[in-house]
């Protein structure tokens, strides 16, 4: 009874304060957003894929780490190895499992860094106007002509190799689109009655930016971060592949497709196992994120 | 404040034609880009851990040998002067030499850019073949399974990691199948046969009418060109899509369809015919993703291009290399951008 | 899952046939060969310096004496140089030049061409350079030390060198005798032709120079003058090729003659191809750890100690290392003089704790920088999993050759995982690096050699090898080199582990291809079909 008493107050169309009207419209686009069986697909695969990373000691057969030089190779199906065991005896199930607290880690960290800074720089730009602008823009054109992978690949040879300078790099190529969307909307917003009214209330351009041109940018950013999780995943796995991410033996998918391609002739699983964990995980995200731009983004096509 | 000064610099040049002030404007802007794109490149190559003397001389060399490189590179220069030295090569036309192989970069470029330039471009055709009419027939067709399976095809697109793609798309179409040919451009048999003067071997070999040369051309550029074709494709496919539903849905089309025109008149006769500009947008941005963006293909599948030139050069930091492929790079992509900006301008009627 | 298994294996086995019922195959005057070439930097034989490069280079310049490959063991042999004579004193070397050769531009060579050869080197004083001023010659001196006369060349030393010594040096690919006419006519701004010889040739050996592109491949052409007779072979190309399963795919379906850089993994599966047999050549790259004695723990005697008994030899040869590596744990690989086959170490933990235990070591954590190659990589790990088990945590730093490289002279790293090649197929090229260094300070900085870079002050070696390379008798010289390695092994930082082994695949029509073994390079010439 009460379930429903608070979906009907979900579903008001008078929403008693603001509080009230943003939950109900948020509702309203989960509701939606259920409606996407694909989104949802999406969604269940990647809750599934964090319950995994966290509960991965409770679900891996095998510690990642422990070598079994006179069991290697072994290939799909044998008795206690499900997905086989890789060059050096490891079981490939139990590196995929833990792969998967690094995928996490490394989304995690660039979703939260790369967005940020691009907000930063496309409100001060798009706010401040002139020639704090020019610089501003022309800085952000010039890490967007920049080839990304290359830039990336500069940056992680510049640092050393590793996890966390792999995030830095993917994040140092990932900004600028973000930054012409928050210029973008800022422009926009700027000129409006609304920010006119607030700075004749005496607001400072600081207290504009963070608490009026922020929260509006933050929805068509999601949906872009959402939409550029599954290629931040690939850069990521790329940098792995080319052996400038994760370091040895951590189990970093695209680390261990590296290690397999050597015996992509006799052994294909060694290769294939971790790029069908990467496809499937950043087809998640994309069918989340496609799902949740008809929702946030009615600009665009599913009017 | 800002609305004055503008004024103010219009009255001032009011001589200058408008179209002289845009081209000097863009080009001033190509050029601060370019000077910044070199100028970042050049600190990532001096603050990186790898030393390019040490590079060149290798492990066994002794001290003498090492201060003799050293001083010949301009190391012990300060740093802008370093810099100043090669912006002024570069505008000579003088990219240095490659500190590994002792070849004029500029002869590299010209060598490895080609390769990729005949990858990225059938990659683009193969996108936009089959891109654009899966786009428009999702938007018509909208909600229909085939638009459910535009969309999944697309998705699928945007999730796959190339490298592990090409890995199986070599093991099966060229291990198994054999129906492709394998890593690298032509067989060994093939190879300087035919005179290079574009560097495409496709359309060098089209030239000299070496018709076996071609064809063992291009059963190796198929699988990566497809592979690359099917990236863009993803994308092209989305946003055409997303275009004709923009049109589709606006007044003029109802009007035209009320006076009884038909369908087909209807989707490509008007709607198709209004987002061909945002389409040439989209086109030219993919191709320049496919310019920049295919190091790992090429990794793959041995491909002597730009990208893995680039990528190499800088693992072994040889600088003038990485500069120069960088300069190449990154000119072409704001080249194509400013290309786009301009048939923009040129065709669509509500920028003028 | 195991069904598509299956279907995949014998789909693989499908393409096995296929290649047999033969699409292609190498024209019968042509051999190519797939083999990784982008070490490549120069092809001049002053400054070439790489694997790929020496393989070039062996057969394009002839030097004053050189090896048979089809009798490698039989050690050096008069090329250029006819005939020598040893002075009294030991310190000069007479050549007499043979007569009627001539180079690819069809000059004659000369003595004079052999003398300007070898000055020229050390006066351009590059990477290799040093093979040659250890003997005493400087960009100032050399002119009065290396003299043409006529048809004889006089080479003379700071000290009296045991012969073989030299000769061995002189066999290395900076002793290439370059057509000097035809390099002068190339100089520029007074480069003795060192920038027109990067990529093009000007020898007398058994091919040419046709092209070198970088990344991509080298292509040279048979001389039908060649001393020796013309060779079988008109063409060779040499094609780059990064990865092994491209390798054996290519040579599978018959598109190249022989493949250079396969994987144990590929091997196995080739072997078992038809019309493709397998060469296994010792070769002298030596893979090994060492310790930094600056770090206060592993400087402990016990530790290096233990550190020998952590290393799963026969667990790594029998795996991953299949075929391509064999348990070595001397610095003089086998087939050089002096060089010793005592294996004592095995993988034993027991001991390992309790040396660890003497030296009251606990909760140890260090570093070990490893080149991006995936085979150290998995040594790296291999030993990280067995450091494990006596409580040593180690981290592995993986970075380009550079980059670890740079750390390594810098006395940066704690551990080194590696490989060393030797220079020239001399004891004294391992023996002066391993266990050779007269001062081991900072200040020093004598980046080339191992010990120096370890910070080890070799307890008195030195001065053993320092003797050993002045003995002009060959068993004494054998003997005093055992004895260098028996000591070095118990006392040494260094954990030597494998030898290589070039495991070369090929059609099975291809005779007498031969790497060169561990002295030398690759030669081409005596290759038939």
């Amino acid at each position: 009874m009460s379930e429903l008493t608070l979906r009907q107050w979900l579903l008001t169309d008078a929403p008693t304060s603001r509080r009230h009207a943003r939950l109900a419209s948020l509702y309203q686009g989960w509701l939606t957003l259920r409606g996407n069986t694909m989104a949802m697909f999406g969604l269940g695969i990647l809750i599934a894929l964090v319950l995994m990373a966290l509960m991965a000691p409770l679900l891996a057969p095998y510690d990642p780490f422990v070598q079994d030089l006179s069991n290697r190779l072994q290939p799909l199906g044998t008795e206690g190895h499900l997905l086989g065991t890789d060059s050096l005896g490891r079981d490939i199930l139990s590196r995929l499992i833990y792969g998967s607290r690094i995928t996490l880690y490394i989304v995690a960290l660039v979703a939260l860094i790369a967005p940020v800074a691009g907000l930063l720089v496309g409100t001060v730009a798009g706010y401040a106007g002139g020639w704090v602008d020019v610089v501003l823009m022309r800085i952000t054109d010039i890490f967007l002509a920049f080839p990304r992978l290359v830039l990336a690949l500069a940056f992680v040879a510049a640092l050393g190799a590793g996890i966390e300078n792999a995030v830095l790099a993917i994040s140092l190529t990932a900004w600028p689109p973000y930054a012409r969307i928050a210029r973008a909307e800022t422009l926009t917003i700027r000129s409006s009655d609304y920010i006119s009214a607030i700075r004749l209330q005496g607001a400072g351009p600081l207290r504009i930016i963070t608490k009026h041109i922020w929260p509006l940018c933050i929805s068509s950013l999601i949906v872009r971060v959402t939409l550029d999780m599954a290629g931040i995943i690939l850069a990521a796995a790329g940098l792995g592949f080319l052996g400038l991410g994760a370091q040895p033996p951590s189990p970093e998918w695209g680390a261990m497709i590296s290690e397999g391609r050597r015996f992509i002739l006799d052994h294909w699983w060694v290769a294939t196992m971790p790029g069908l964990a990467i496809f499937t995980v950043s087809l998640a995200f994309n069918l989340l994120g496609d799902g949740l731009r008809d929702v946030l983004d009615p600009k665009d096509d599913n009017r | 404040m800002t609305a004055t000064d503008t004024t103010k610099e219009r009255r001032r040049r009011a001589p200058l034609a408008p179209w002289i002030r845009g081209t000097v404007l863009t080009l001033g802007s190509i050029a601060v880009t370019m000077l910044g794109l070199l100028f970042v490149t050049f600190i990532i190559g001096r603050v990186m851990p790898i030393d390019p003397v040490l590079a060149i001389v290798g492990e066994r060399a002794s001290q003498s040998t090492y201060d003799a490189v050293y001083e010949q590179l301009g190391l012990d220069q300060p740093l802008i002067v370093q810099f100043l030295y090669y912006i002024g090569d570069v505008l000579r036309g003088d990219f240095g030499t490659s500190l590994l192989n002792a070849r004029p970069v500029s002869e590299d470029i010209a060598r490895v850019f080609p390769a990729t330039l005949e990858l990225a471009t059938l990659g683009v055709i193969f996108g936009v073949v089959l891109g654009v009419p899966l786009g428009v027939i999702a938007a018509v067709r909208r909600g229909s399974w085939i638009d459910q399976v535009a969309r999944v095809v697309a998705l699928v697109g945007y999730s796959m990691p190339i490298f592990w793609l090409g890995l199986m798309g070599l093991l099966v179409f060229y291990g198994i199948l054999g129906w492709v040919g394998g890593p690298g451009r032509l067989d060994i048999f093939f190879q300087d046969i035919v005179p290079t003067r574009t560097g495409m071997i496709l359309v060098d070999s089209a030239i000299a009418g070496e018709w076996a040369v071609f064809r063992n051309a291009f059963s190796h550029i198929v699988l990566p060109a497809s592979l690359l074709g099917y990236f863009s494709l993803a994308y092209i496919s989305r946003m055409t899509r997303s275009f004709m539903l923009e049109q589709l849905s606006a007044e003029y089309i109802t009007t035209a369809r009320v006076k009884g025109m038909s369908e087909r008149q209807v989707i490509w006769g008007h709607a198709f015919k209004n987002i061909r500009v945002q389409l040439i947008t989209v086109i030219a941005l993919s191709y320049a993703n496919l310019l920049e963006g295919s190091v790992l293909t090429e990794i793959i599948f041995s491909w002597p291009g730009i990208g893995s030139y680039i990528t190499t050069a800088l693992l072994a930091a040889d600088m003038n290399a990485v500069l120069g492929g960088t300069v190449v790079v990154g000119l072409i992509f704001i080249c194509l951008n400013i290309f786009s900006d301009l048939l923009y301008r040129v065709f669509d009627p509500r920028s003028k | 899952m195991n069904a598509f298994n299956r279907l995949l294996a014998s789909a693989a086995l499908g393409l096995a046939l296929t290649a047999t019922a033969g699409i292609a195959e190498t024209p019968a005057n042509m051999l190519v060969i797939a083999h990784r070439i982008d070490d490549i930097k120069t092809l001049d034989p002053a400054e070439s310096f790489e694997f790929a490069g020496s393989d070039v280079s062996r057969n394009i310049y002839m030097k004053l004496v050189n090896f048979d490959p089809m009798d490698l063991d039989a050690g050096y042999q008069p090329e250029i140089a006819e005939s020598w004579e040893v002075s009294e004193d030991g310190r000069t070397i007479t050549f007499m030049i043979r007569e009627g050769l001539t180079f690819h531009s069809g000059n004659p060579v000369r003595a004079e061409d052999a003398a300007w050869s070898l000055q020229r080197a050390v006066i351009l004083n590059k990477t290799p350079s040093f093979i040659l001023t250890q003997f005493g010659f400087t960009p100032e001196n050399v002119t009065e030390m290396i003299v043409a006369d006529g048809n004889t060349l006089t080479i003379t030393t700071d000290k009296p060198y045991a012969t073989s010594f030299v000769l061995n040096c002189l066999t290395a690919t900076i002793g290439g005798i370059v057509d000097k006419e035809v390099a002068m006519a190339n100089e520029v701004d007074g480069d003795m032709g060192n920038n027109w010889l990067k990529t093009n040739s000007a020898g007398s050996g058994a091919y040419k120079l046709d092209s070198w592109k970088p990344n991509e491949s080298v292509t040279i052409s048979s001389n039908p003058d060649f001393w020796r007779g013309a060779p079988a072979m008109e063409r060779v190309i040499v094609r780059h090729v990064v990865e092994s399963a491209s390798q054996r795919l290519l040579l599978e379906r018959g598109d190249i003659d022989i493949a250079r850089n396969l994987n144990p993994e590929d091997v196995a599966g080739a072997s078992a191809a038809d019309g493709i047999k397998i060469v296994d050549e010792l070769k002298g790259r030596l893979m090994y750890i060492s310790l930094n004695q600056q770090h206060p723990e592993l400087s402990k005697p016990e530790v290096r100690q233990a550190f020998k008994y952590l290393i799963d030899y026969e667990g790594m040869q029998n795996s991953f290392l299949n075929g391509q590596y064999v348990t070595h744990q001397n610095f003089l690989p086998q087939t050089y003089l002096g060089a010793s086959d005592e294996n004592p170490f095995s993988l034993n933990i027991e001991r390992a704790r309790e040396l660890l235990a003497e030296a009251g070591v606990e909760n140890l954590s260090i570093e070990v920088g490893v080149r991006e190659a995936q085979e150290r990589i998995e040594i790296a790990q291999t030993m990280q999993n067995a450091l494990a088990q006596v409580g040593i945590e180690m981290n592995i730093t993986v970075g380009t050759a550079s980059q670890i490289l740079d750390r390594y002279r810098a006395r940066d790293l704690d551990v080194y995982l590696g490989a060393w090649g030797p220079d020239y197929p001399d004891p004294q090229t391992n023996a002066g690096t391993f266990a050779y260094n007269p001062d081991n300070s900072d200040e020093a900085n004598a980046t080339g050699l191992l010990a120096w870079r370890n910070s080890w002050d070799t307890g008195g070696l030195t001065e053993k090898v320092d003797a050993a390379v002045i003995e002009n008798d060959r068993d004494t010289r054998a003997q005093m080199y055992l004895d260098i390695q028996a000591e070095f092994r118990e006392t040494s930082p260094f954990v030597i582990m494998f030898q290589q082994v070039e495991q070369s695949a090929m059609r099975e029509n291809v005779t007498d291809f031969s790497t060169g073994q561990a002295i030398t390079a690759a030669s081409y010439w005596q290759v038939t079909k």
